[in-house]
C-alpha cells in the first residue's frame, strides 16, 4: 500500500516543495521541505519527543518521505512507539507506515501484533474497525496466526461497522493464506454474516464471499446459497448501499432457483433495481432478470412485462458517460442476440453522434445492424450513408460493410443497399470504393443474377484497388461473370502481370478466375490459362497455390467436362445472419452480463487468469412445472431467422466451392458460411465449409456417416471386441516397502458411464490388515470415491484382494500438475499411506461426447488457430476404420471422415467429465504408420493427457 | 476488486498511484500508453484494456486519466462508476479536480482514497459520510486549525450515516433558514439532417436539488403530469414502491446538493426542437469556399433562447475562415480546425446569421463532405418536455421550509448535419 507521487525526471524534492508552496501556503507540501543532513536522525529525535503535536508532525514527515519513495524503515521501532495514542489521525498514519514496511521487516512487524490485539478490544468501534482493517493488509505470514482470535471476535462484534470491516478482512486473509481461513472456520462465520441484521454487513459478507469463490472453488460447498439465504439477500438488497447491491445481485445471479415460481418472485424483487442511478446496479439487475427469464414459460404474460421493463434502463445507460456507454453497448449486443424483441423499437438511440468516441461508434454500428429489419431499413440506410462520409477511416469502412450486411439480412432492401453502395463508389474515395467492392461481392453471392448490371461500374474502379481483399473480390467477380464482361481476359491479364507480388489470396483467386474464364471462353484464352498455371505450379513457393494449380491442370487435361462441372458448379448461397455468437457461448455470456467476459464476448475461463473456478455458468433450464408438451428449453422467441432451405449445396457444388471461394481472411463471407446456430433439420445445411473440411463435407453433411454405428455393426459380425474400452495394465502405486507391507496396485477404467478405480491390495506384512479406507486430495477433475471402500474381511498375510471403486466427479476441484495427477491416501489398521497416480485421460471421456456435425464445424472455427496443437503418434498398425472403432469404444467419436489424395482424415470429438470439449483431427497416410493428431480445445491444458490417451488407445 | 489506481496527466506522467492490495508497478501503465498512442484523440482510448495478467479500466475527465487495475473478474461498470465517483469526490473537496489541486492536497487525497476503498471494496463513498470522516480543506478549517493549534482533518467518531438505513444523510443537521430548491434541467440530444428533418430527438432530464433542511425531513414531490416520466433512474433515497403505485417521489433527502432523479424521454415520443438553421456550405475547387448559416426559432414556446453558440469542426484541409456575424463573436482555432461562433441571445425579429469565405490549403483535394454543426443554447423557465412540479410536502419536521422550483432547457448533443 502506498500513495506515491512520481516526480518528473530531474525534479528533486525541494523544488517540488517550493513550487507547491508558491501556489498555496497551507498545503501538505510543507512536509517535503527537508534539511540536507541527518534527516533520519532528526526525525528519530522528534518521534521520541514528549510532546504529542511534535510527534504527530514527525510521523507526518515520515509518511511524506515514504510516499516519495525514501527509505525510512530505520525508524520502524520509533514510529511503532507512537501507536499508543488515542489520536485517531496519528494512529492511522502509524498504521499506514506499518502496512508499508511490515513486509520488508517481518520481525519488527511482530512487535505490532500486541497493538492490534489491544486495538481490536478498544472501546471505540472506529479504532476496532481500523485495527481489523489494517491487520488484513499486513501480508506477513508469521503474524497471521496471532490475528485469528482478534478477527474472530470482530466478526461477532456488537457494532455492525466492525463486523462489516471484519467480513472484508476474511477475504484479505484468504488471499494470503486460504488454508488457514478454511481451517479456522472463518468461512462458516462469514456465511453466518449473510443473515446479519444489518444490510451493510450482509453486503460486505457477500462481497468477501464472491472474492473468495473467485479463487477457491473448494469454498463452494461451505458457501453454497440456498433459497433461504437468497431471501435474506433480497431483503438486504433494498437497504444496502449501491455497491453492496451490485455484490448481492451478482451473488443472486449465480443461484439456480428451484422452480419457475421462485425465479419469477426473484425477478419481481429485482426489477426495481433497474431504475437505479448507478449503472453497475442496473446492469447486474439486467443479468439476473435475463438469466431467470429462461426459467419462465416462454410466452407467459410475465415475460412480456419483463421485456417491456428491460428496454428503458438499457436505453438510459446510453446517456451516461462514454466509458459506461461502451460497457453497456457490449452487453446490449448480447441482449439483442438473445432476445431481439427487447430493443426492437429502440433503433434510434443507437444512431451515432459525430463526437461519440470511436469505441462507442463502432459498437453502436454493430447493434444497429442486429436490429435492422424491414420496418426500419430505410432509416438505417440513410444513417449508414451519412456515416460513410465521416472522417474516421475505420468507422467509414465498417459503415460500408454494414450496408452490405443490411442487404444480405433484409432481402427486400437489397436493391436500395446496392444503389447506396453505388453512390458511395461514385465518391471515388479510395477506401470506400474498396470496401464497397468487397461487400458487393458478398451481395452477388447472396442474390446471384440480380445485380450484375452494375459490374461495368465496378470495373471502372479496377485501377484504384490496392488492398488484397478488394482486389481478390474484384477478380472473383470478373471470373464469376466472365461471360458478361467482354474484356474479362484483358482485365485478368492486367492483374497477371504482377502475379508474383500479389498476396496469396489474390493469387488463388486469379488462378481460379482465369480457369473459369477459360472454361467459359476456351477459344481465346488458352494462352492466359497456360500462363497462370505455369506461374502457379512452377514459379510459386506457396503449396496451396501449387496444389490448386495442379488440380486444375489435371482436371483440365484429363476431363474438361468434369472440370467444367467442378469449377463452374453452382455456388451455395451465403446465409444472412453473419456473425452471431455461437448459441452455447451466447448463453454462457448472458450469465456473465456486466462482467469482463461480457465486454470481451469470451467465456470467463478463456481469459481470466487464475480463475480456478471450473464452474461454467449456464442458463437454467426451463422449469418443468409448465405443461408437459412444452417443456423443452425453447429457443428464444424470434430466433434470428433460421436459414431456410435456400442453402442447399449439392456434393458437386461443394467441390466447386473448395476450388473457388477463398476470399478468406476477415471477410464476412467466410463467417457467413457457417451459420452457427444448429437450427435446421436438413442434413445438407451449412454452406461450403471447405476451408475446414473441404470435400469431407459430403460425408459430413449429407447422407449417413460411413463410420460409427454402421461399422460397429460390422464389427459385431466379425467378432471384433466391440465396446471394450481400453484399460491400462495395473501398476504398482504403493510398493510394500513404503506401505509397511501393504502393496497397492491399480489402474483406472470406465464402465457404464462411471470412472472405476481398479485396486489390488496385497498384504506382504506379517499381520492381518483391516479397516481400509481411502481418500483423495482435491484434484483437477473433482474425482472422489462415490462410496467408501468396503473390504469385508481382514486381509491376511500373503493374500491379496481386488476391489473396484466407483468414482464420482463431484468432488472439490484444484488444478494439479500434471493435470491428471491424483493424490490418494489409504488407511488401514497399521497406518495412513500416501501415494499419487495418474488418471489416464480416456477414463474421463464421457459417453455423450459426440458433437453434432454442424456444432463441430462452428466450434472448430470458433476456437482460435493458436489453440491447435499437433502431435505425432508413431507406429500404429491399424487402418482408419478400426481406429474409429477403437476410439469410439473409448468415447472418442468420429464425426466425419474424408479422404484427401489417399490420406484419411478423421474428425473427432470428445468431452471430459468436467464439460471441456476437445476436437481432434487425425491424419492417416497410407503406408505410413505414423499418424498426425491435431487437437483443438478452449482449455489447452488437457492436450498432453489426451495425446497420451490417443497413444495408449491406438497402441493397444 | 480494484487493486490499484493510477492517475495520469495529459503529458503521460503517472503522477499519483494508490494500491489497495499488493503494489503493482506503474510500468503496467505502458499497456495503457500503447492504446493511447493508437487512439486518434484523448477521448478515444478504449475504457477496458486487457494485458497479460491484469485488466485496466479507465476514465478520462478534465484531461486526467484515472486508470484502475483489476486482476479478477469484476463488473467493469462497477469500477468505471467508482472511478467517476472518486473524481466527483475530489471535485467536491477541492472544487476542481486537476493535477495541481491533487498534488496540493496529497495527504487528503490519500486519506480519501484510503477511506473510500478497503481491499478494493467500496467502504465509505457517500460524500456526507466522507466529510464527517475527513474534513474538506477550506478557509474555515485553516482558521480553526490555526486558532486551536490542531490540524487534524480526521474525525475520531464513527460517522453516523455509515450504518443507518439512510446512509446518505447525516444526523443532527441544523439550519436557521430551511430551504429546498429543485432544478428541473432538460437536455435535448438531437440529430437534424441536411433537409432540416429530425433524425432523432430525445430528452435527458435531471432534477438536481439543493436541500438545507434541519433534522430528518421526509419529502414528497408530486408532478402535474407524471405520465411523461416512464424511464427514470432514482437516487437511492427515493422510495421506489411509492413511485410505482402513486407516481410521487417520496424520500428523505441527503443534505446539500444531489441529483434526485434522472429521466429519459425517448425518440418514440415527440420531442420539440426549439431551433432550426439554414445553411449553405460549399467548397470550390482551387480557391476555397463559402460558409453561411442562419439560426431561427422553431418551437420555443414563446421563451427567449439564450447562450447560443455554434461549433463547427472543419477538415484538416481548411486553412482559415473570414466571416461576418450579424451578432456575437466568432473564433477559428487553426490547429484543431474548429470554428466557434458565440451568438448569445436570439432576437426573433432579427435572426442571427454569419457568412463569409473559407480558404483551403492549396494542393489539397477539396473536402468530400460538409461538417456537422454542433449547437449549444439554453432556455430558462421551461422544461421542453412539459414536465411540471405540482407540490412539495414535508413530513417529520415541524418548521416551514422555503421551497423553490426552477426549470431550464439546454442543448445536449445537438447536431445539424450539413
Amino acid at each position: 500500500m502506498g500513495c506515491i507521487f512520481s516526480h518528473g525526471e530531474g525534479h528533486n524534492l525541494s523544488t517540488e516543495g517550493e513550487n507547491c508552496g508558491k501556489n498555496l501556503r497551507m498545503t501538505d507540501s510543507k512536509y517535503f521541505t527537508t534539511t540536507k543532513k541527518g534527516e533520519v536522525f532528526e526525525l528519530k529525535t522528534e518521534l521520541q519527543s514528549d510532546k504529542k503535536e511534535k510527534k504527530k508532525e514527525a510521523v507526518k514527515k515520515v509518511i511524506a518521505s515514504m510516499t516519495v519513495g525514501k527509505d525510512v524503515s530505520a525508524l520502524f521501532p520509533d514510529v511503532l512507539n507512537c501507536i499508543q495514542t488515542d489520536n485517531l489521525e496519528l494512529k492511522k498514519l502509524v498504521y499506514l507506515y506499518l502496512m508499508n514496511y511490515a513486509k520488508s521487516q517481518p520481525d519488527m512487524a511482530i512487535m505490532a501484533v500486541n497493538t492490534f490485539v489491544r486495538d481490536c478490544e478498544d472501546s471505540n468501534p472506529l479504532i476496532r474497525a481500523l485495527a481489523v482493517r489494517t491487520m488484513g493488509c499486513i501480508r506477513v505470514d508469521k503474524i497471521i496466526d496471532y490475528l485469528c482470535q482478534p478477527l474472530r471476535n470482530c466478526l461477532k462484534d456488537e457494532d455492525p461497522y466492525v463486523r462489516k470491516t471484519a467480513a472484508v478482512c476474511v477475504a484479505k486473509l484468504h488471499d494470503i493464506n486460504a488454508q488457514l481461513v478454511e481451517d479456522q472456520g472463518f468461512l462458516d462465520q462469514l456465511r453466518d454474516l449473510l443473515s446479519d441484521s444489518n444490510p451493510m454487513v450482509v453486503a460486505n459478507a457477500v462481497a468477501a464471499i464472491s472474492e473468495i469463490l473467485e479463487t477457491s472453488p473448494t469454498a463452494q460447498q461451505v458457501l453454497e446459497m440456498n433459497s433461504s439465504t437468497i431471501n435474506k439477500l433480497l431483503t438486504a438488497l433494498n437497504e444496502c448501499t449501491e455497491w453492496g447491491q451490485v455484490f448481492i445481485l451478482d451473488a443472486i445471479s449465480n443461484y439456480t432457483p428451484k422452480d419457475d415460481k421462485e425465479a419469477q418472485s426473484i425477478c419481481e424483487r429485482v426489477t426495481p433495481r433497474l431504475a437505479h442511478a448507478n449503472a453497475a446496479v442496473v446492469l447486474s439487475a439486467v443479468k439476473v432478470v435475463m438469466k431467470f427469464m429462461e426459467m419462465l414459460e416462454a410466452n407467459s404474460e410475465y415475460i412480456s412485462t419483463l421485456v417491456k421493463k428491460l428496454a428503458p434502463p438499457l436505453v438510459t445507460l446510453l446517456s451516461a458517460e462514454p466509458e459506461i456507454q461502451y460497457v453497456a453497448l457490449r452487453n446490449i449486443n448480447l441482449v439483442v442476440q438473445k432476445r431481439p424483441e427487447i430493443l426492437k423499437n429502440e433503433m434510434k438511440v443507437f444512431f451515432v453522434k459525430y463526437n461519440d468516441p470511436i469505441y462507442v461508434k463502432l459498437e453502436k454500428l454493430d447493434i444497429m445492424i442486429r436490429l435492422t429489419s424491414q420496418a426500419n431499413i430505410a432509416q438505417v440506410l440513410a444513417e449508414l450513408k451519412e456515416y460513410a462520409t465521416e472522417v474516421d477511416v475505420d468507422f467509414v469502412r465498417k459503415s460500408v460493410r454494414a450496408i452490405g450486411r443490411c442487404a444480405i439480412k433484409v432481402e427486400p432492401a437489397a436493391e436500395r443497399c446496392v444503389s447506396t453502395l453505388l453512390d458511395l463508389i461514385q465518391t471515388k474515395v479510395n477506401y470506400v470504393v474498396q470496401e464497397a467492392i468487397v461487400v458487393i461481392k458478398d451481395i452477388f453471392r447472396k442474390y446471384p443474377n440480380k445485380y450484375e448490371s452494375i459490374i461495368a461500374t465496378l470495373c471502372e474502379n479496377l485501377d484504384t484497388l490496392d488492398e488484397p481483399e478488394a482486389r481478390a473480390s474484384m477478380i472473383w467477380i470478373i471470373g464469376e461473370y466472365a461471360e458478361r464482361i467482354d474484356n474479362a481476359d484483358e482485365l485478368l491479364e492486367s492483374f497477371l502481370e504482377g502475379f508474383q507480388d500479389e498476396n496469396t489470396q489474390v493469387q488463388l483467386q486469379l488462378l481460379t478466375a482465369i480457369v473459369k474464364l477459360f472454361l467459359k471462353r476456351p477459344t481465346d484464352t488458352q494462352d492466359l490459362v497456360q500462363q497462370v498455371l505455369s506461374l502457379a505450379t512452377q514459379d510459386s513457393d506457396n503449396p496451396d497455390l501449387r496444389d490448386r494449380g495442379y488440380i486444375y491442370w489435371r482436371l483440365l487435361s484429363t476431363d474438361p467436362a468434369a472440370a467444367k462441372e467442378v469449377v463452374l458448379a453452382e455456388k451455395p448461397l451465403i446465409s444472412e445472419e453473419t456473425d452471431l455468437i455461437e448459441p452455447t457461448l451466447l448463453d454462457e455470456l448472458i450469465c456473465n452480463i456486466s462482467s469482463l467476459a461480457s465486454v470481451y464476448h469470451k467465456p470467463p475461463n478463456a481469459f481470466v487468469e487464475g480463475s480456478k473456478s471450473s464452474l461454467r455458468k449456464i442458463l437454467p433450464p426451463r422449469s418443468q412445472s409448465g405443461n408437459v408438451g412444452d417443456d423443452q428449453p425453447s429457443p428464444p422467441a424470434e430466433a434470428p431467422s433460421a436459414p431456410a432451405a435456400t442453402v442447399i449445396p449439392g456434393v458437386d457444388s461443394l467441390i466447386g466451392d473448395l476450388l473457388d471461394m477463398d476470399l478468406g481472411g476477415p471477410s464476412m463471407q467466410q463467417q457467413q458460411m457457417y451459420p452457427p446456430q444448429p437450427t435446421s433439420q436438413t442434413p445438407v445445411q451449412g454452406g461450403g465449409g471447405m476451408d475446414l473440411l473441404g470435400e469431407g463435407l459430403d460425408s459430413l453433411l449429407g447422407g449417413p456417416a460411413p463410420s460409427g454405428d454402421s461399422l460397429g455393426g460390422l464389427g459385431d459380425i466379425f467378432g471384433m471386441p466391440t465396446a471394450q474400452s481400453y484399460v491400462p495394465p495395473q501398476e504398482v502405486w504403493l510398493p510394500a516397502s513404503k506401505g509397511k507391507g501393504l502393496e497397492v496396485t491399480g489402474t483406472f477404467s470406465r464402465k457404464q458411464g462411471n470412472v472405476i478405480m481398479e485396486l489390488t491390495f496385497a498384504n506382504k506384512a506379517m499381520q492381518p490388515m483391516t479397516g481400509f479406507a481411502i481418500q483423495f486430495n482435491k484434484n483437477s477433475f473433482g474425482l472422489m470415491p462415490a462410496s467408501p471402500i468396503n473390504i469385508p474381511s481382514a486381509l491376511l498375510p500373503n493374500q491379496s484382494t481386488s476391489y473396484s471403486l466407483q468414482l464420482s466427479t463431484m468432488g472439490a476441484v484444484q488444478r494439479m500438475d500434471p493435470l491428471a495427477n491424483l493424490q490418494v491416501a489409504i488407511k488401514n489398521n497399521i497406518d495412513v499411506f500416501y501415494f499419487s497416480c495418474l488418471v489416464p485421460m480416456h477414463a474421463l471421456f464421457v459417453e455423450d461426447g459426440e458433437m453434432e456435425k454442424r456444432v463441430f464445424l462452428a466450434t472448430w472455427k470458433d476456437i482460435p488457430a493458436q489453440n491447435e496443437v499437433q502431435h505425432e503418434i508413431c507406429n500404429v498398425q491399424h487402418n482408419a476404420d478400426t481406429i474409429s472403432q477403437k476410439l469410439k469404444n473409448n468415447n472418442v467419436f468420429t464425426i466425419a471422415k474424408r479422404n484427401v489424395e489417399g490420406q484419411d482424415m478423421l474428425y473427432q470429438s470428445l468431452k471430459l467429465t468436467n464439460g471441456i470439449w476437445v476436437l481432434a483431427e487425425l491424419k492417416i497416410q497410407p503406408n505410413n504408420p505414423n499418424f498426425m493428431l491435431s487437437l483443438k480445445a478452449r482449455a489447452m491444458d488437457v492436450y498432453q493427457g489426451i495425446q497420451q490417451a490417443f497413444d495408449n488407445i491406438l497402441h493397444n | 476488486m480494484i487493486n490499484s489506481l493510477f492517475i495520469i496527466n495529459s503529458s503521460g506522467d503517472v503522477f499519483m498511484e494508490k494500491h489497495w492490495k499488493s503494489v503493482i508497478h506503474k510500468s503496467i501503465c505502458d499497456y495503457f500508453f500503447e492504446e493511447q498512442g493508437k487512439a486518434g484523440s484523448p477521448e478515444d482510448v478504449p475504457p477496458v484494456i486487457a494485458t497479460p495478467h491484469h485488466y485496466l479500466l479507465n476514465i478520462y475527465r478534465n484531461q486526467l486519466y484515472f486508470v484502475a487495475v483489476v486482476t479478477t473478474e469484476v463488473p467493469p461498470l462497477f469500477v468505471i462508476e467508482f472511478l467517476h465517483r472518486i473524481f466527483d469526490t475530489f471535485e467536491d473537496y477541492f472544487t476542481e479536480c486537476s493535477e495541481t489541486t491533487l498534488k496540493e492536497h496529497f495527504v487528503i487525497v490519500y486519506e480519501l482514497l484510503d477511506e473510500m476503498l478497503d481491499n478494493g471494496f467500496p467502504l465509505a463513498v457517500e460524500s456526507n459520510i466522507l466529510k464527517e470522516l475527513i474534513r474538506p480543506p477550506n478557509f474555515l478549517r485553516t482558521i480553526t486549525d490555526t486558532v486551536t493549534g490542531k490540524n487534524t482533518g480526521v474525525s475520531a467518531t464513527l460517522p453516523t450515516g455509515q450504518l443507518s438505513n439512510v446512509p446518505w444523510r447525516r444526523t443532527g443537521v441544523k439550519y436557521t433558514n430551511n430551504e429546498a430548491y429543485f432544478d428541473v434541467i432538460e437536455e435535448i440530444d438531437a440529430i437534424i439532417d441536411k433537409q432540416g428533418n429530425t433524425v432523432i430527438a430525445e430528452v435527458q432530464g435531471y432534477i438536481d436539488c439543493l436541500i438545507k433542511l434541519s433534522g430528518m425531513p421526509d419529502l414528497t414531490l408530486s408532478f402535474i403530469n407524471p405520465r411523461l416520466l416512464d424511464d427514470i433512474s432514482f437516487h437511492p433515497c427515493v422510495r421506489y414502491k411509492r413511485w410505482e403505485s402513486e407516481k410521487v417521489l417520496s424520500f428523505v433527502p441527503p443534505d446539500g446538493n444531489f441529483r434526485l432523479i434522472s429521466y429519459h424521454i425517448g425518440a418514440n415520443n415527440m420531442v420539440a426542437v426549439p431551433l432550426y438553421i439554414r445553411h449553405n456550405i460549399q467548397y470550390r475547387e482551387g480557391s476555397g469556399g463559402r460558409f453561411e448559416v442562419t439560426i431561427g426559432p422553431k418551437q420555443t414556446m414563446g421563451k427567449v433562447v439564450e447562450n447560443i453558440s455554434l461549433e463547427v469542426p472543419f477538415p484538416k484541409s481548411v486553412l482559415n475562415l473570414t466571416l461576418t456575424p450579424s451578432q456575437g463573436k466568432y473564433t477559428f482555432d487553426p490547429v484543431g480546425k474548429i470554428l466557434t461562433w458565440d451568438v448569445g441571445r436570439m432576437d426573433p425579429t432579427k435572426l442571427p446569421s454569419i457568412k463569409g469565405n473559407i480558404s483551403l490549403q492549396s494542393g489539397h483535394p477539396i473536402p468530400e463532405s460538409n461538417p456537422t454543426i454542433n449547437m449549444n443554447f439554453s432556455i430558462s423557465q421551461m422544461a421542453i418536455s412539459g414536465i411540471k412540479v405540482n407540490r412539495l410536502d414535508m413530513y417529520g419536521e415541524k418548521y416551514k421550509p422555503f421551497k423553490g422550483v426552477k426549470y431550464m432547457t439546454r442543448a445536449g448533443k445537438f447536431q445539424f448535419r450539413t
